[in-house]
């Protein structure tokens, strides 16, 4: 048994230690939003938060979770409305969308971090989360404009 | 051929009645069947609904198409809500399960949308009119003094809305095939819907964790399946399963060598147990053994060298172009120039990896997952389950990913099967290894084109030969034509080197690689054939237009002069040749072609029609790129595009079609190959395997021609061009000229010294 917290609420679970978190979220816990893509931490479908951090979690052991914070693209923002979300809607980024889960979750780290970002840091930052659809031009312009949003609400 | 030859439309207005009948919660708009059609008698009738309309006003279009990234559930519902003259925001689009009653169910070739148009626009236009003519009624005016607008009908100041007319008027009707056709379609200056910027209706949920992919599908008691793939793709037989070591995994259940009289998935065993977690574990500890064949030993060197030994020989493969007096011209030539070029193995690689959950209930058996062809996989579904079709459903989910990897159903019989054998639900997961070790990937290719030349440089014959695995042979070989030597050929493997340009004598060979396939299942992957027929051609019109002294943008303009058959024809293919010249003069103009560009920087043209002559989407591309001439690493620049695909119908999906699809071949045209090694893919994850990356990203500028003629497709039309524009501007930096995709740094600096 291993307890952590999911989005806000408290959780325990009963999936091995060498579990991939990944798993225990989707088939354990019911959230399905991250995704499975290659298993190795290459492709960044399945990135989550885990105490504010992005992590790959098709590769992150549920022991490593223990007592910390998991974040999911559920629980990014109780509306969905979490800027990068409301600027990837308005740039219509996704195609299939299956990574946009975790493209959503890697930039919201990435702006957590550097809210204004230049060119080279955002492909920097984004370079691990493959988009097969190639949707980058407007993932990356979707990243701009939320940083160019918390820019003005700043100034 | 003709696409009504290729794919029976059951659909066709033209040969079916329209009929609007009441149901409990309004009416249900749709065609009838060549019977109800021919008899006019509704007695019992069961329509297909194409769309319904509620008393609340609420317009439910049914979509058979899978929604894989194209938005097209957005597209096709806006070709009806235009005509129907319906309110936006009361449209809902609804992703339909198969049935039997829907037709042919595929999500390919770029048709979705050329294909649904002429339907759903007559299916809107004779909604439009009844409800006119019934709001007429209501309102106690004559129908030719309403008009029909944002979901109401109106009359000078008084109106009354669509739900209103449904509760409250008689709309049921039955038209004939002759009076469907003379409903008046609205003129194109007329469209509200059609070319105006919409958001997709698909994308808020892929934003929010709240899409569900075939990988999220869920029912109580399911337990988990992933297969040990064989070897081989088709001679492998189990001999021996040991999983003594996987019995220490807690929620293992057990191992099952699976029996398939379709022949989908030979040499499956699949690892049951209570989670993926423990299937996945256990399957690595699982231990099979098998005894394969021949193919086992194949390499991607074999399978090439099979292509070259095939086109060497005349006698082999299917004339799909042979016009008279090819070998007479080539005979009189004053020059001939001859190229040979090649391509690499190409995976699907979509990032959701193949999934189906698969169980019996109430004496159906359904398969929920992720598909684009359910009319292939249907009769392979019952014949491994050894019942009729009628028993069998597949429920619709998102794909993560299509790219022509989910027209190839086989994922879904291995979970029928799983599900069959066990006794209960049973969802499969294939690992990204398994998926790539399972996948149909896109055949290498061998393809040799020949050019003679007469008096004053004209061009006089033309020869292209195309050899590689066909995926339309392996599993759809009712869709093969004849060519004219009456030999069957996968049109789909062929098509691009059946161009527009205009070369005299023209021959087209399309030779299969049968040891390809034998060794694998060849796929259709975006575009199919012309991701590697237009790499020879455009490279080739590079060559010859060097060859012969002239720019290469010069040399296609004089040849695209739609002469003959390549003037084109109504509706799809009207103008021909010219639209292409003028797609290609306008990116040549755009990207600044003639201009003097900085040393190792060169700009490449490319130019096609897409994939098929029946549904041409005329395309061009320039791409400048950068060569570092001591290393042979080439670096994209810009890639501008301009496209001609008649009416855009949705123009954001539109251009994303356009900015992914451009993409894909800039991906394919540098980073993306494997090869067969023992009869597998070497390659089968990341870090192996590289598609482009978003620093990869070049700049990317997309223009579509203004145009009111039909919509063609989009999907995939881009990534025929990139790649041999890419080839033709490295050698317009550096000279050098490469003939192998994908194009690698060792091969650019080999060509730079030859």
């Amino acid at each position: 048994m291993t307890k952590l917290k999911i989005n806000g609420h408290e959780v325990t679970v009963s999936g091995p230690d060498d579990a991939p978190l990944l798993w225990v979220i989707r088939d354990e816990v019911g959230l399905t939003g991250a995704k499975f893509g290659c298993g190795i931490g290459q492709c960044g479908a399945c990135t989550v938060h885990v105490d504010g951090k992005a992590v790959r979690s098709c590769i992150t052991p549920l022991k490593a979770v223990a007592g910390k914070a998991v974040t999911t693209i559920e629980g990014l923002d109780p509306a969905g409305a979490h800027p990068v979300q409301k600027a990837w809607i308005e740039v219509q980024a996704p195609q299939c969308g299956y990574c946009q889960s975790g493209q959503i979750m890697q930039a919201a780290a990435l702006l957590q971090s550097n809210p204004h970002p230049t060119d080279a840091d955002i492909n920097a930052g984004m370079n691990g989360n493959l988009c097969r659809c190639m949707a980058y031009v407007r993932i990356k312009a979707a990243i701009k404009l939320a940083a160019s949003r918390a820019k003005g609400a700043h100034a | 051929m003709t696409f009504q030859a290729r794919t029976p439309d059951p659909a066709a207005p033209s040969r079916r009645g329209f009929l609007i009948a009441a149901t409990s919660a309004g009416v249900a708009l749709g065609f009838a069947g060549e019977a109800v059609a021919a008899t006019g008698a509704p007695a019992g009738f069961e329509p297909t609904v194409w769309y319904d309309i509620g008393r609340d006003g609420v317009v439910t279009v049914n979509v058979i198409r899978a929604e894989l990234g194209q938005h097209v559930g957005t597209a096709i519902a806006r070709i009806v809500a235009d005509e129907l003259e319906a309110d936006w925001s009361k449209v809902r689009i609804k992703t339909v399960d198969s049935d039997p009653k829907w037709g042919l169910m595929v999500t390919g070739g770029s048709w979705s949308v050329w294909q649904s148009y002429p339907i759903y626009s007559q299916a809107g236009a004779a909604g439009r009119m009844a409800l006119i003519e019934e709001g007429a009624k209501l309102l106690k005016v004559a129908p030719g003094a309403c008009t029909a607008r944002n979901g109401a009908v109106h009359a000078g100041k008084a109106s009354i809305t669509y739900g209103q007319i449904v509760a409250r008027g008689d709309l049921s009707r039955k038209l004939t095939p002759e009076e469907l056709a003379k409903l008046p379609i609205k003129a194109a200056a007329d469209r509200r819907l059609i070319g105006k910027a919409t958001q997709a209706r698909d994308i808020p949920g892929k934003t929010n964790g709240q899409g569900v992919y075939g990988l999220d599908s869920h029912v109580p008691g399911m337990i988990f399946a992933r297969p040990k793939i064989p070897p081989t793709r088709y001679d492998s037989v189990v001999t021996a399963i040991d999983d003594s070591a996987a019995k220490s995994v807690p929620g293992y259940q057990r191992s099952i060598a699976l029996t398939d009289p379709s022949g989908t998935v030979p040499g499956w065993v699949v690892v049951l147990a209570d989670s993926f977690i423990a299937a996945n574990k256990a399957a690595e500890l699982v231990k099979v053994t098998w005894k394969s064949g021949p193919a086992a030993q194949v390499s991607e060197a074999d399978l090439q060298r099979r292509s070259m030994e095939l086109i060497a020989d005349p006698k082999v493969g299917a004339l799909v172009v042979e016009d008279p007096g090819v070998d007479q011209a080539f005979a009189a030539a004053k020059s001939k120039v001859e190229a040979t070029y090649t391509t690499s193995t190409a995976l699907h690689f979509q990032m959701e990896p193949v999934n189906a959950l698969a169980f019996e209930k109430d004496g159906v058996f359904e398969v929920h997952t992720g598909n684009q062809w359910q009319s292939l996989v249907l009769p392979w579904l019952a014949k491994a389950l050894d019942r009729p079709e009628t028993t069998i459903v597949m429920r619709s989910y998102l794909l993560g990913g299509g790219f022509g990897r989910r027209l190839n159903g086989d994922y879904a019989v291995g979970a029928a099967l799983a599900a069959k054998a066990a006794g209960k639900p049973v969802k499969l997961v294939l690992t990204r290894a398994d998926d790539s070790r399972f996948d149909s990937p896109r055949s290498p290719s061998v393809q040799t084109v020949r050019m003679a030349f007469g008096e004053g440089g004209r061009v006089t014959a033309m020869e292209h030969t195309a050899a590689a695995g066909w995926p339309t042979l392996a599993m759809a070989p009712f869709f093969m034509p004849k060519g004219t030597n009456g030999v069957a050929y996968d049109p789909f493997s062929i098509s691009g080197a059946d161009h527009w340009y205009t070369v005299g004598a023209q021959r087209v060979r399309a030779v299969n690689n049968d040891l390809a396939n034998t060794t694998f299942r060849p796929g259709w992957l975006r575009s199919v054939g012309p991701g590697w027929t237009n790499w020879a051609l455009e490279s080739f019109m590079d060559e010859a237009a060097h060859s012969a002294g002239v720019d290469p943008l010069a040399f296609r303009l004089k040849l695209l002069d739609a002469a003959g058959r390549n003037a084109g024809s109504g509706p799809t293919a009207v103008g021909g040749a010219k639209r292409q010249a003028a797609v290609l003069a306008r990116v040549a103009a755009k990207a600044g072609w003639g201009k003097p560009l900085p040393k190792n920087t060169g700009l490449g043209l490319a130019t096609s029609f897409g994939q098929e002559r029946d549904m041409p989407t005329w395309v061009a591309c320039a791409a400048r790129v950068r060569v570092d001439p001591t290393t042979g690493v080439v670096k994209v620049e810009k890639l501008d595009l301009v496209a001609d695909c008649g009416t855009v119908v949705h123009p954001d999906g539109a251009l994303a079609q356009m900015q992914g699809a451009s993409l894909w071949g800039m991906s394919l045209a540098l980073f993306e190959g494997t090869t067969f090694k023992d009869g597998q893919v070497r390659d089968t994850n990341l870090g192996a395997y590289t598609p482009l990356r978003m620093a990869d990203v070049p700049e990317l500028d997309v223009e579509f021609m203004p145009s009111t003629e039909p919509p063609v497709g989009l999907g995939e039309p881009a990534t025929t061009v990139v790649g041999p524009a890419i080839g033709n501007a490295i050698f317009n930096a550096v000279g050098a000229r490469v003939r192998d995709l994908p194009i690698r740094p060792a091969a650019v600096l080999k060509a730079m010294k030859a």
